[in-house]
Parts: C-alpha cells; structure tokens; sequence
C-alpha cells in the first residue's frame, strides 16, 4: 500500500531580487513527506534549506518570491493560495519553529500571551479558555509551574527553555505538519537532545509530520526517516534513511558523511570536502557540485543532471547513475573503508 | 518602582542647584547694571546707588545667591523688579499659555511623526515613504520662526483663514502648534520609521507571521510597541527643545506667554523673573524626561527600575 503523502514539493524555485539581479536561492527542490514521517533536509549554509522551508509557508523576505514549482499540502498548491488563506494555514494546519530561541519571542510580551495569541486566532478562544491551553501546552513541552511560568517574559527564561516555549506555540492548534528549521543549533549540546527528543516524542504522541532541517547528520541519523540532501539550491539526494548512511549515492553525500566523526568506525582523521560552497550569484553552467567533485567529468562540467528517480523511490541527481555517463563505467563513490 | 521615583526627585535637586547656578551668574556677568536700567539713563549715582541698596545688589555675589536659594527653596521668588509686582503673579498665566502651546505642539509632533514614520516603515521605498521622508526632511531643516512667518503669509493674510497673531481660540492656536510641532514631528517621523525598520525585520515578528496573524496586528502589536521605546526617548528630549522654540514662536504669533516675557525681561535686566522662570522650564523638562523614564518600564520589561 503506498502511504499517504501530506506534503509533495516539485521544482520549487525560489529567487531574490536585487535590483534587477536575480539570485536563485532554491532552483529546483523535490521531495514529498508521507504523513506521520519526519523528513530531513540536509545541507551547508546557503544551499538554500532555510529559504526552502519559508517558501512553504510564504514566509520569504520581501525582496524574494517563489518564481516556479508546486507545494502540495494535503493536494492544495500552497504556491497558489491567497494571503488569507495561507494565513490560516500558518500556525493552524502547517507550524515552524527556528534557529534562534533566544530572540524568536517578543520581548515586550509574556510567554501565555504569545500562545495564546495563535489559539486565538485560529480557534477563536477566550480568555479563560486559551489561559487552560497555554498550561496544558507548557506542561506538554515540559515546562515546570507552567502558571507562573506563563506569566513571565521570554528575557526570565533560559535558551532550551524558549526553544520548548516556541515548540509550545507552534504545537497550539494541532498542526498536521512541524517544520523545524535546525531547532537546536543555538541551544548547548545537552539541551539539544532533550529538545530533539521532545520532538520527537511530540511527533509520536500527535501525529504529526515533520521537516527537520539541519546542517548536523548526527541529527538526521536520530531523528529523521527521509532525507533530502541540498546543495547550491537544489535537492541532489533523496533516500531513506538508513539507505541514505548505508548507501550515499551521490559524492556530495559521501563528501559529507566522510568528514563526519563516527564512533562506530575507527578513522584517523577526517576527510574534508575540498573547495567552497559556490556563490549563489555564480553558479555553475553544469551540476552544481562538479568543482569539487572528485570524479567530476566533461558532461558533469558542462550540463546540469536532472534529479533521476530509481526504482527504490530514491532520488539522486548525478550523471554517474545515467546512461550517458562518459567516466569510469566502474567507478564507485564509496570509500569503502568509511562507509560501512 | 516607587523607590525609582522617589530616587529621581532627589536627583532634582542638585540638577535645579546647577541650573539656578548657571542662570545666577549669566544674569550677572552679562553687562549692564539693573540698577541703572531701572533709574534710567539720566539718573544720579546716588539714586542708582540707593536702588542698588534696595534690590541687594551692593551685597557680595555669593551672599545674594544664598539669598535667592534660600526665598526658592521656599518658593518665594519676589517681587519684580521692573513692575514690582510678584513673580507668581506675573509668571503664572504665563506659564500656563507657554505649557499649552508647548503640550498641543507636543500631540501635533507624535501623532503625526508616529504615523508618517509608521507609513514610511510598512512600505518602505514606496512613493509614500519617499514623500513623507521629503516632507520630514523640509520640516526638519526649515527655522521654525521662517515656517511661522510662511504660515502666517498664506493663511492669514494671503485667504485669511486664521487670525495672524494672539492665543486662545482654536483658530488662534492652530498655526503656532503647526510652527512649533512640525521638527518634532519630523524627528520622530524619521526615529520612527528607523526603529520600525529595525524591529520589522527581527526574528519575533517572523515569529508572529508563521503564527498566522495579520500584517495590522503584527505592524500594531508586535512591530510598534517595540519600536517605541528610542522613539519616546526623542520625544523627551525633544519636550526641551519644544520649550525653547516656544520663544520664537510666540514672538512670531504675539502670543503673550514665558518665552516672550523671559525675552523682555532679560533685557530689562530683571533677574527676579528671569530665574524663576528658567527654574520653572527646568522643571517641567526634568519631570517630563522623569515621565519619559518611567514609560520605559512600561515599555520594556527587562528594565528593573530598582
């Protein structure tokens, strides 16, 4: 049986316009999510992970726009709605919470407050009504006194506590789908994996479906049950996940896999990926990774691959996996030795 | 919090010390001697001597500023010197006419700064910000006194729509509170739109955005009562300017308040009035600055004011 998709994304390009300047941030993005599984989106700074999850909910900078492509949400083409529609979408049916705890509140209002602000508008409660909410909600997200608590300001309380505060708000209304954008990268390491364990434990006891973004495969590896993996705006891997660490297919992937410390595998020293992450406003002509692709070819230069379905339903947008692949017919992206 | 307010009218004390220091020996290390100005040009120094010996002023420079102190702290200014009558009497429907100039100018300046600089933040580069920042830009750089005599050429003489001078019907009041409140409202316009910009773009409003809530209640709620608090900053300091440029501005209007009165009687060298009338403007901008602070609170919650 194949299983219920809640969210299908396809080609979604998104630019930014500098005077008359186009920077393509995403260009060309696929994956879909099926409903209660935990998609991961991988990548370095600037491939473009952050502005993919704000395109979803229409959250992108004033100067940028979603120029191409399709989000379907429950088959509704997010790309296509009306600013009212998409606003009740946002903190109802679709919740996002962010990198920075620390100045992701509003400073000037209690923590209760700014809860029960999306339980308002979504679910027309009342007062007295939202106030009982806003406590079962904080002890949801394991805050402690959640009525004194709720009445305090976010500068009374510490990073981890924000980030379950945020998690709090954006679970408010039930949302069908979570999208975390690298919700613990600001917070200590300890704290982190009590927020990602709360995620997840949220994700279970909800029903929920949710986008982690993180650059962090330690991550991924925890959390997630599909990853995508970006890189100059575009998806270049989509697997499962445990496919995804057995089995990288593309070399970017293996690139990153290998310059992560693993205790499972004894390696004396780690293997960086050479190079730079190209500019967004000078990309390559070709496939995005070529300059710093170690089996790099003529045709990998020159034109850009499409992102090729297997059969297994993985996704992988190298030339290597093509019939037209003009390098060595045997050439294998693995390290054999690091990834086992 | 109450603990802070009491703190801050301590303070005022040595700040009024300063101010009445400073005052004192302006008036009299300027040249000119009141005696004379009084008796008049033709008068005998005998008669000058005796008015000398009357109004103190044969004593030591430090003893008549222990005098003056000493009659302050009880609020005994005298009596003038030019009309003989108190300087209660004479400064007080005066100081009424100046505050409410000063206090209509005041409203004129945030209600209009704060919406023009609203406008021009929420849609930044749009022909409406342009303008509203041309506008400020002119009524920032325009002497108030010059945009009181423009006013008063159109509107008065040119279609006569306002009497050109006087205080006290609204039709009156109209133009100087325009002539006095227009660089306020250019200034806080401009802090205004500034301090939008900054805070619209912070990480909470985006937070508020993903939350589903409208662009008004995320600009009216979330944006502004932050972006307020550098804004209320320039309107307390801009109170003092208010208080000065009150001076031109009843001069141009014939408006019979402090500012002229403090004019003519620095002239006529009649300390009385003169310091007291200053102390009572340094007053009115400490408790207003005081007002200023105790908003902050308000404002901002991580402020502890004790």
């Amino acid at each position: 049986m194949k299983e219920e998709i809640i969210l299908e994304v396809s080609d979604l390009r998104t630019s930014f316009f500098d005077e008359d300047f186009e920077i393509k941030a995403v260009d060309g993005v696929s994956f879909e999510l099926p409903k209660g599984k935990t998609l991961g989106i991988v990548g370095e700074s600037g491939s473009g992970k952050s502005i993919t999850a704000l395109s979803i909910l229409r959250l992108i900078a004033k100067n940028g726009k979603v120029v191409g492509g399709e989000i379907l949400f429950n088959g509704k083409d997010l790309t296509k709605l009306s600013e009212r529609e998409i606003r009740d979408i946002r903190g109802n049916d679709i919740s996002m919470i962010f990198q920075e705890p620390m100045t992701s509140l509003n400073p000037v209002y209690t923590i209760g407050k700014q809860i029960y602000e999306a339980l308002k508008v979504h679910q027309g409660m009342d007062k007295k009504e939202g106030d009982k909410r806003v406590v079962e909600l904080l002890e949801l997200v394991g805050i402690p006194s959640p009525k004194q608590r709720m009445k305090q300001y976010p500068h009374e309380l510490s990073g981890g506590m924000r980030q379950r505060v945020m998690i709090a708000m954006a679970l408010a209304c039930n949302p069908k789908l979570l999208i975390a954008d690298e919700p613990t990268t600001a917070l200590d390491v300890t704290i982190q994996a009590q927020i990602l364990d709360l995620i997840n434990d949220l994700q279970e006891e909800l029903g929920m479906s949710v986008i982690m973004i993180t650059h962090d495969l330690g991550v991924v590896a925890e959390t997630c049950d599909y990853v995508a993996v970006m890189y100059g705006g575009q998806v270049v891997e989509y697997q499962e996940v445990k496919e995804l660490f057995k089995n990288p297919k593309h070399p970017y992937t293996v690139g990153l896999l290998n310059s992560m410390p693993r205790h499972d595998v004894d390696v004396d020293e780690l293997e960086p990926i050479k190079g730079n992450v190209p500019s967004v406003r000078n990309m390559p002509k070709g496939c995005r990774f070529a300059p710093r692709c170690p089996f790099a070819t003529e045709l990998c230069v020159t034109e850009l691959p499409e992102l090729d379905r297997k059969e297994d339903g993985s996704e992988v947008r190298c030339w290597i996996y093509s019939d037209r692949w003009d390098g060595d017919p045997e050439v294998s992206v693995r390290n054999e030795e690091r990834t086992t | 919090m109450v603990k802070f307010i009491v703190r801050r009218l301590l303070q005022l004390i040595p700040v009024l010390l300063g101010v009445t220091i400073i005052v004192f020996s302006l008036m009299h290390l300027t040249p000119g001697n009141p005696a004379q100005i009084i008796a008049g040009e033709s008068a005998t120094p005998e008669t000058v001597a005796q008015i000398e010996k009357r109004l103190g002023l044969d004593e030591p420079i430090p003893v008549q500023f222990f005098h003056f102190v000493k009659d302050a702290a009880t609020f005994d200014f005298g009596n003038s010197w030019r009309t003989s009558l108190p300087v209660s009497t004479e400064l007080w429907p005066k100081f009424w006419v100046t505050l409410e100039l000063a206090i209509y100018s005041m409203i004129f300046s945030i209600v209009f700064g704060m919406a023009a600089g609203i406008i021009s933040a929420v849609r930044q580069y749009s022909w409406a910000d342009v303008s509203v920042m041309l506008i400020a830009l002119f009524g920032l750089s325009m002497p108030n006194f010059w945009l009181g005599l423009m006013l008063m050429q159109w509107f008065s003489i040119n279609l006569g729509w306002f009497p050109p001078t006087g205080w006290g019907s609204a039709s009156q009041i109209l133009l100087p509170v325009i002539t006095l409140g227009t660089s306020g409202a250019a200034v806080i316009a401009r802090m205004t739109r500034s301090s939008m910009l900054d805070v619209i773009s912070q990480d909470y409003i985006r937070t508020a955005r993903a939350k589903g809530l409208k662009e008004r209640v995320i600009t009216y709620r979330h944006a502004l009562k932050n972006a307020l608090i550098p804004v209320v900053t320039v309107i307390g300091l801009q109170f003092g300017g208010l208080l000065a440029g009150a001076v031109l501005t009843e001069s141009v209007f014939s408006i019979n308040g402090m500012g002229k009165l403090i004019v003519d009687r620095i002239l006529a060298r009649d300390f009385p009035v003169v310091q007291a009338g200053i102390l009572v403007i340094a007053v009115v901008f400490v408790f207003i600055n005081l007002l200023v602070d105790i908003s902050y609170k308000f404002l901002n919650k991580r402020i502890d004011m004790d």
